[in-house]
């Protein structure tokens, strides 16, 4: 999965759950303060992405997730091809 | 500010009910004499003992953006529609958030999502449970999802009171206007359990009917073939308005709340006391808050679920409260055309109501081919009938023993 195909993923999930267009999921977006993502949505996006992704973000990795690159990058460090 | 001689009016009505998607088509179909009932095609429905639901004619699914879906159970779902439709019917009104209120309630509540979550639980695990699974179940949630809406923060309540926990919001409501603690606020209920838990519990009370030969005509309040009522879902929501804010900018207003009583059989949990006691306390409460005399009421909107007893138990307390009076009053009931919304069947109702004394015509009752003899009513049977100007009562009693009167007047 190259880069793109992972941000556009990711998009997707964002989408899913909040309705925000895939296309403002870009890697310096904060979920907080430029997605107006709330915490409990922001639990179901990591739910989402650890079925997508076959991935585990225990809550204390979730915490530090700030932004959608945090997420990239805590993807790619998990294994997930790029 | 309101003043304590105003009045409080009806600006706004909305409803998601199984006979339409807006209050407009609801109110036609019920003048139609349309039922909303239908019989369960349902995998899970095929071994339950009752097979019959009135759901709501439109999925809220079909109206809402799916994120919200997501986030809200079915009822709030509903309630949202509901409150959309009623705060865009009353105008909008521009009122400090400081000064709108929320009353908003549901007999049940998220019980289809604390169901749904508990199958997540047990087969994908706790991880899997969704995170708005609490705000989802918890009883306040219609009352929060709009006040959320709205940005209402005069305070959102949910009085609950079973099948009476929509005319008991919209009492609340009122009291809430006429003790200066909020010009404007937003009221009525949701339900939205049509489900095989709820139809199985139901139906082990024997409370439901099982006329599944002709769904449409299962509920038929005050006829003698009646056998129980039908489970319906949706919501209604009214906006209530200190007289003086609504004339001050120019809205319609629908009818007045003229008075509101409520009372407690204190007899049984699920069963009505048969002599109509706490009910009729609540109607003459009712009148007596409103300052007016039962000669000077026209119609009745009855509770009149379609169960053997409770038909009869109505019909015996307003005959203890109007006494000959009741001969000239025009009764109907709704639930034979929608079934029984349970915790919004009292809002659908009570905003029928001020549409029947807007409109000067009251709906038929559906399936009333053979009238109950203990029912000694002047039942509106066959075709609407128009009525004159004046007061309508509307009933609704709750398992519990909870009983609830709402009195209005034409403007």
């Amino acid at each position: 999965m190259s880069d793109e195909n992972l941000l556009a993923a990711l998009g997707e999930i964002v989408q899913e759950a909040t309705g925000i267009p895939a296309a403002r999921v870009v890697p310096a977006a904060s979920f907080v303060d430029d997605l107006d993502i709330d915490s409990l949505s922001m639990v179901e996006i990591a739910t989402m992405a650890e079925d997508r992704f076959h991935v585990s973000i225990p809550d204390s990795e979730l915490a530090k997730l700030k932004t959608v690159g945090d997420v990239l990058e805590f993807l790619a460090k998990a294994g997930v091809p790029a | 500010m309101t003043s304590s001689t105003d009045r409080v009016v009806v600006t706004g009505f909305g409803a998601t009910t199984p006979l339409g998607g807006d209050a407009p088509s609801t109110w036609r179909a019920l003048l139609d004499g349309q039922s909303g009932a239908a019989l369960l095609d349902d995998d899970w429905a095929a071994d339950l003992p009752v097979r019959i639901a009135a759901r709501a004619a439109t999925d809220p699914a079909d109206v809402l953006p799916p994120p919200r879906l997501r986030s809200l159970d079915r009822s709030q779902q509903l309630a949202l529609v509901a409150g959309l439709e009623a705060w865009r019917d009353a105008g909008a009104p521009d009122v400090e958030p400081q000064r709108l209120g929320v009353v908003v309630s549901s007999g049940i509540g998220g019980l289809t999502t604390v169901l749904d979550q508990y199958d997540v639980l047990r087969t994908r695990g706790a991880r899997r449970v969704s995170p708005f699974t609490v705000p989802m179940i918890m009883p306040n949630g219609p009352a929060a999802t709009l006040a959320l809406e709205l940005s209402a923060r005069a305070g959102a309540h949910a009085p609950v009171s079973a099948c009476a926990s929509g005319a008991e919001a919209i009492a609340m409501g009122s009291d809430l206007i006429r003790a200066g603690r909020a010009d404007v606020v937003v009221c009525g209920g949701a339900e939205a359990v049509v489900h095989p838990l709820p139809l199985a519990a139901f139906a082990a009370m024997r409370a439901l009917s099982s006329r599944h030969d002709a769904p449409a005509e299962a509920s038929r309040p005050f006829d003698k073939q009646r056998d129980g009522f039908v489970l319906g879902e949706g919501a209604a929501i009214l906006v209530l308005e200190s007289e003086s804010h609504a004339l001050a900018r120019g809205a319609t207003r629908y009818a007045v709340v003229a008075g509101a009583g409520m009372a407690n059989d204190a007899h049984h949990i699920a069963a009505p006391d048969p002599d109509g006691v706490g009910a009729a306390r609540a109607m003459s409460l009712a009148l007596a808050d409103a300052a007016l005399s039962p000669t000077d009421v026209i119609h009745v909107n009855a509770h009149a679920t379609s169960t053997p007893a409770g038909d009869v138990a109505e019909a015996s307390a307003l005959r203890r409260v109007f006494g000959n009076a009741l001969d000239g009053i025009a009764v109907t009931a709704t639930k034979s055309c929608t079934g029984h919304l349970l915790g919004a069947a009292g809002a659908l109702e009570a905003g029928v109501t001020c549409l029947a004394l807007r409109d000067r015509v009251v709906p038929a009752i559906r399936n009333l081919d053979d009238p109950d003899d203990e029912a000694v009513l002047d039942l509106v049977r066959m075709a609407p009938r128009q009525i004159a100007g004046g007061a309508a009562l509307s009933n609704s009693f709750g398992f519990g023993g909870h009983d609830v009167a709402l009195v209005f007047t034409e403007v």
